[in-house]
């Protein structure tokens, strides 16, 4: 390992960055032909590029998340990025090797350009004009930051879950760009259970009053929706096993209150995730970005885009997770399918964890060795 | 056996050994049941191979692809199905055919994915089964066939002349063949070129579609 003292003993600090685009009057075309403009993206990169700009890594977040995947952006800060235990000076994706870039989706709310955002035109908020994204329009965006990065190819994408749906739009989209990828516990079209899950979040925000269809930027907002959208969205993403194990049917306090209040640790829990949400995401983004997911069907038109001749020299990593319900390793193994047939170099993986859809999201030593064993061999192979 | 007289011996299987030594510089193969991917580490680092392995336990997945081999994990009767005609030069199955319920069907499968087939697997007729089976009239438990008949992963029980009989009525021509005697995890053997049938603990064939 290339983790020395030095490294461990202080905290890595990193910097939001923002990078605009896709100006006026021609912006960039969406997937829905509306045009969209102008665009910021935020971001954060870790480690350095080499002269040759061929050590690039590009981590794609997850629904909820933001650019900040790993370090603090003070020393004080109370905690790090969302995959700290991956990125970092001598960790799994070692920053002292790689150029990592994180870069939050278009339409999210943590920096980029979404609902939430100011409409230039009209200087209001966006609000329900926003236009409909879709994964193809924030994997396009991207495109736009590698561009202005002067990197012409990414030696790996990753991401999981609707990270995961981004790296397979990459591949579809700029497989020439590409030298490999690792789609982790996702997709490549949203089943209707997961649809399902994503209409009765939507229903929650939709129903609360201070929704107002979507125009709540002068009020509260819809603060009890968003909470109840995400109470359902963490009830995915824990396994039956998980959440036994966690809670089991264990009370928060010494007797059952035989009212309809809560009881039980897990709807503590849950009521802790939602409160903790409505702070740092806005309804609306949610509204977008899981239909944007809902959208997500790479056989769409009966051809499966991952089949595909410019992706055979493209190798990939495909991880699924044993108690993953939500994206079910049914559907890593459709995704391996369809990339056999390029003859692209694929490998897959089926890890056994208990945490269910989030278990790539926690510390796990066989996914640590999977993806720096992959990403080393890929090093090996195009950089050194 | 050319190469592998004047080399350090590998660290692997001796069957193993000799289906490297059979696989030519640059091949694409597929390796089923590649196990902690011994065989596709050798052709990758010794003869610049790009190797594919299909294993079904997770951890031996996980070993291959963290020594930075390409590995699937899944069952590889299901498996070889996806690919494409023609996909690899050379298709490998090693000490695994006596466990396949349809052998012929698998064997067509992997004549279309695979230009070659290389097939390695125990001669249930070496003359210490016949011993044991004839004397002690119990089913043959030895070094290369170590299981009970109520345990063994064995469901098919073949000999070298057996196989070669199979391949004549299906149509499929021996490139190249070879009977070696070995026990099942060995490093050593040597081949065996007079009463293969009898003296041979292991029979490996390069199988080809008649065109």
């Amino acid at each position: 390992m290339s983790c020395t003292e030095h490294d461990q003993g202080k905290s890595l600090l990193v910097e939001r960055k923002f990078y605009t685009f896709a100006e006026p009057p021609d912006g960039m075309l969406l997937e829905s032909g509306t045009r969209l403009g102008p665009i910021t993206l935020a971001y954060e990169t870790i480690g350095e590029l080499n002269a040759e700009r061929t050590n690039a890594v590009l981590v794609l977040h997850a629904f909820s998340g933001d650019s900040h995947v790993a370090g603090r952006f003070q020393e004080n800060d109370d905690r790090p990025g969302w995959w700290d235990h991956m990125v970092g000076p001598g960790k799994p994706i070692d920053t002292n090797k790689y150029f990592v870039i994180c870069s939050n989706i278009l339409g999210s709310c943590c920096g980029s350009t979404g609902p939430a955002s100011i409409n230039p035109e009209t200087g209001e908020f966006y609000g329900p004009d926003f236009p409909m994204v879709t994964i193809q329009d924030m994997v396009r965006a991207q495109k736009y930051l590698i561009d202005h990065l002067g990197i012409k190819k990414i030696l790996s994408l990753i991401g999981g879950s609707v990270g995961g749906m981004q790296v397979l739009r990459w591949c579809a989209d700029f497989p020439e760009m590409i030298r490999s990828a690792i789609p982790m516990a996702t997709t490549a079209r949203h089943s209707a259970q997961a649809i399902a899950f994503n209409e009765v979040a939507r229903q929650a925000i939709m129903a609360d009053p201070e929704w107002n269809y979507g125009n709540y930027y002068d009020g509260p907002g819809p603060n009890h929706g968003l909470s109840v959208a995400r109470m359902i969205g963490h009830v995915t993403y824990l396994s039956h096993e998980a959440m036994r194990e966690k809670f089991g049917r264990r009370l928060h306090s010494s007797s059952l209150s035989f009212d309809v209040g809560s009881d039980f640790q897990v709807e503590s829990y849950l009521h802790h995730q939602g409160r903790k949400f409505v702070d740092r995401f806005d309804a609306n983004s949610l509204l977008y970005i899981t239909k944007a997911a809902d959208f997500f069907d790479l056989e769409r038109g009966g051809h499966n885009l991952l089949v595909n001749d410019a992706l055979s020299d493209v190798c990939f990593l495909v991880i699924s997770f044993t108690t993953d319900w939500l994206y079910p390793t049914y559907q890593s193994r459709d995704i391996v399918s369809a990339l056999k047939k390029n003859g692209s170099d694929v490998s897959f993986c089926e890890i056994e964890a208990q945490g269910g859809h989030d278990s790539f999201l926690v510390p796990n030593e066989r996914l640590n060795s999977l993806i720096s064993g992959f990403l080393e061999r890929m090093y090996n192979e195009y950089v050194e | 056996m050319n190469t592998l007289n004047n080399q350090q011996i590998p660290e692997m299987r001796f069957d193993l050994q000799v289906i490297a030594s059979w696989i030519e510089p640059e091949a694409t193969v597929l390796d089923l049941g590649c196990g902690n991917g011994d065989l596709l580490a050798f052709l990758k680092n010794h003869k610049q191979v790009s190797g594919t392995g299909i294993e079904q336990a997770e951890e031996k997945v996980a070993r291959c692809i963290e020594r930075g081999l390409t590995v699937l994990q899944g069952d590889f009767r299901f498996e070889v199905s996806d690919y494409p005609e023609d996909r690899f030069d050379v298709v490998i199955l090693s000490q695994t055919l006596q466990q396949i319920r349809n052998p012929k069907e698998l064997l067509v499968d992997l004549l279309r994915i695979g230009k070659r087939v290389i097939v390695s697997f125990p001669n249930f007729a070496h003359w210490s089964s016949r011993l044991q089976f004839f004397f002690l009239g119990t089913a043959p438990v030895n070094k290369q066939l170590p299981y009970q008949w109520y345990d063994t992963p064995n469901i098919r029980v073949i000999s070298i002349r057996d196989f070669k009989t199979f391949l004549r009525i299906s149509g499929v021509r021996t490139a190249r063949e070879i009977a070696i005697n070995t026990h099942s995890q060995d490093y050593r053997g040597k081949e065996i070129h007079y009463l293969k049938n009898l003296r041979a603990t292991y029979g490996i064939m390069m199988l080809e579609r008649v065109t």
